[in-house]
């Protein structure tokens, strides 16, 4: 009998990622697991999330134990796809235990090439006066993106976020599409300078980026205020946009939870910061204190609170979003979807009713404002559905 | 971003404040060097180069060099903060301090309060400190302990490249006496420092390690040890909470206490000397607000109450290093047990 065995590795979540710890198994030996069910509880010092199955079929082992700390690539279990009965695992004990031997011998050597590598750096474009970050995954390296067949993925984060927003989802998605994740104006490593700070300037300045950047058309993908400034630009230039993905939307609703944007701008120490971010995430106990800590590193550059308090006087004057855009979702001639989370604290997620017949609609249950991270298998699949 | 080492990140702030704000001046013995011997400009940046590259880019206005008399240039400095400057004045070791004290804490300290709160003194004194370097006991004492002391100066202790830039460029906006206190053998450390200014507030503590079982607060040079400790120990089950207070003055008392309350142990790793230091008031802290949350006596981890020794053997078992905090934390842990 032959099975077909299929590792579960610890994953690399984010650049500064290189070990995590099995906080908990999901499921025992032997269980049967579909793609994307749940299987290990990770923690890192940033984030602790589940991680989802990578293929379908019997978990035959699991190789570390809960509470271990293992580096990235590590070998955590084993899948046997596909396999029918316990019986057929037993009789190809042999087969996984040279399979596993197999593993630990081929993660040495990646493990000494590794340390030897660098990881893509993020880079510095100059776009129309807008000074932005940008960090690209995926497709050919040597090839510029305006050449490249298939539309790349283009990921825009939040309000307050970063390129880090997609840590989940950018290294999983360059394994099929070339990937760009940028920082808006005011935000990450991006110049400071926010011009009006409204939806007009922020999609001007994704706009000069797609063209800085030699990108005729891409999927476009937005977190939360990111999708608001996506959907700008979709109805600005349709044909620059092959699909459009708004996670977590701003621009759907007027409501917003505007003690949350105040109390980002606001908080300025570590406690008031974390109590702020735990508002992002159905379960609290997600946000980690290096987390915090970026998000507080980020908040005491020069020039940081004028570019927060800049556009969110523009887009949410009083606690209220300004631009609502939702009735115009049904001019757009390309696939758009919107996922939300059930959980979601920051905007209410009955803005997802009565959206355009053109609009796909995902309600994750048990997600809050951050699918992106809190759901990172299924929001990869339904973005990979949509860019085909 | 880049990697940039200690001595690069305080230039990067001076710098950049220098920059952005005319009246912030730098001053001190050799801050640039060579004066009064043409080609000789900027020879020196301060006795370990820390300024250098200031005084080409600003000149000789704004970089001054002085005389070898402390007590002139420290109360220059006080005098030109209290009339609209903002001067970062580099008293070279802080050993120092005893030629020019009465210009610190009976004049720059108390400015605002004699004048009723209608002077504000922005100075800024950067001095060295610190065990380590072979340099014996006249010149490598940490005594910030004694600048904590005084109601009116605000004390501050970078324990890395990123903290030392932020906490700089905080000190100089701030609109108060502070010392900036360098250890002369951190210089060389490197870490990833953002290009771009920032600011670190005072009076905010910072964990580097979150942990269960004790709490460990280390000042300065020590933060780096234990950390290393914290991480050993994980390995064998023992969580450790690291807070780094930053600023000696004011003290992020909470954090501390909060910390305590979860713990239950406390352990505080100071290398000035033991009596009348930052352990035994972080201790008193603890004994008096937190007793009831003690599961364990507090340990202090510091040097013996002598001198600094010059013999290097000596000087190694002098400094409190990862050996004698690990020891603590364990006994801590097996206290009872």
């Amino acid at each position: 009998m032959t099975v077909d065995l299929h590792a579960i590795t610890m994953p690399k979540w984010g650049l500064a990622m290189d070990e995590g710890m099995v906080v908990d198994w999901h499921v025992e030996e032997g269980a049967r697991l579909g793609i994307g069910d749940e299987v290990v509880d990770i923690e890192t010092t940033k984030i602790t999330n589940a991680l989802e199955s990578p293929a379908g079929g019997i978990l035959c082992r699991r190789l570390v134990a809960k509470g271990e700390t293992v580096p990235v690539g590590a070998l955590l279990g084993v899948i046997a796809a596909g396999a029918a009965e316990a019986a057929e695992i037993a009789a190809g004990t042999a087969e996984i235990d040279a399979f596993i031997a197999r593993f630990e011998a081929a993660f040495a050597v990646a493990a000494a090439e590794a340390a030897t590598e660098t990881a893509s750096a993020p880079e510095i474009v100059e776009a129309a006066g807008w000074r932005l970050n940008y960090q690209r995954a995926g497709g050919n390296a040597g090839e510029s993106a305006g050449s490249s067949t298939t539309a790349p993925i283009v990921l825009v984060h939040g309000f307050g976020g970063d390129l880090n927003t997609w840590l989940f989802n950018q290294p999983d998605l360059a394994e099929t599409h070339a990937v760009y994740a940028l920082d808006l104006p005011g935000h990450g490593r991006s110049g400071k300078d926010v011009g009006a700070g409204d939806l007009a300037a922020l999609s001007g300045a994704l706009g000069a980026f797609l063209d800085a950047l030699g990108i005729g058309r891409a999927h476009l993908v937005g977190h939360s205020l990111g999708g608001a400034v996506a959907l700008e630009l979709a109805l600005g230039r349709p044909e620059a946009v092959a699909s459009l993905t708004l996670i977590a939307s701003a621009g759907l609703g007027p409501e917003i939870n505007g003690a949350y944007i105040d109390g980002f701008i606001a908080a300025g120490r570590r406690k008031e910061m974390k109590a702020v971010l735990q508002m992002l995430f159905a379960d609290p106990q997600a946000v980690g204190r290096d987390m915090v800590e970026e998000v507080l590193r980020y908040k005491r550059l020069d020039g940081v609170e004028a570019a927060l308090r800049g556009i969110a006087g523009a887009v949410f004057p009083g606690g209220r979003q300004g631009t609502v855009l939702a009735e115009r979702l049904s001019e757009l001639a390309q696939p758009v979807q919107v996922i939300r989370g059930r959980e979601d604290r920051i905007l209410p997620p009955a803005q997802t009713e009565g959206l355009p017949a053109n609009v796909a609609v995902t309600m994750i249950e048990n997600a809050g404002h951050m699918p992106q991270m809190e759901a990172a298998a299924e929001v990869n699949r339904l973005i990979r559905k949509i860019a085909g | 971003m880049s990697k940039k080492s200690y001595r690069q990140a305080i230039n990067e702030a001076l710098a950049q404040e220098m920059r952005r704000d005319p009246t912030v001046i730098v001053m001190g013995e050799d801050n640039s060097g060579g004066m009064g011997a043409p080609g000789e400009d900027d020879a020196w940046g301060g006795v370990l180069g820390v300024t250098k590259g200031l005084m080409p880019e600003f000149g000789r206005e704004r970089v001054l060099d002085t005389p070898i008399t402390e007590s002139a240039f420290i109360g220059a400095a006080a005098g030109a903060a209290a009339t609209g400057l903002r001067p970062v004045a580099e008293l070279m070791f802080v050993d120092f301090m005893g030629v020019c004290f009465d210009q610190i804490y009976n004049q720059a300290g108390k400015f605002r309060y004699m004048f009723g709160g209608n002077a504000v003194t922005p100075l800024v004194i950067r001095t060295m400190y610190g065990a380590g370097f072979r340099a014996a006991s006249q010149h490598s004492q940490c005594l910030y302990p004694i600048f904590t002391h005084v109601p009116g100066l605000k004390v501050v202790i970078p324990s890395s490249p990123y903290e030392a830039k932020g906490l700089m460029i905080q000190s100089i906006r701030d609109d108060d006496p502070v010392i900036f206190f360098e250890h002369k053998v951190m210089y060389d450390d490197e870490e990833e420092v953002p290009d771009e200014p920032y600011t670190i507030p005072f009076g905010e503590a910072n964990l580097t390690r979150e942990g269960g079982d004790v709490t460990v607060v280390a000042i300065g040079r020590m933060v780096g040890f234990a950390n290393q400790v914290a991480d050993q120990l994980d390995k064998d089950g023992i969580g450790c909470t690291v807070i780094d207070p930053r600023t000696t003055s004011p003290l992020d008392t909470d954090s501390i206490l909060e910390s305590v309350e979860e713990t239950g142990r406390l352990v505080v790793v100071d290398e000035a000397s033991p009596r009348c230091n930052m352990a035994t008031d972080i201790s008193a802290l603890v004994s008096q607000e937190a007793f009831g949350a003690l599961k364990a006596p507090i340990r202090m981890v510091t040097p013996p109450h002598t001198p600094v020794p010059f013999a290097p053997e000596l000087e190694d078992l002098y400094i409190p290093g990862p050996d004698k905090i690990e020891a603590a934390v364990r006994e801590v842990v097996g206290y009872g047990a």
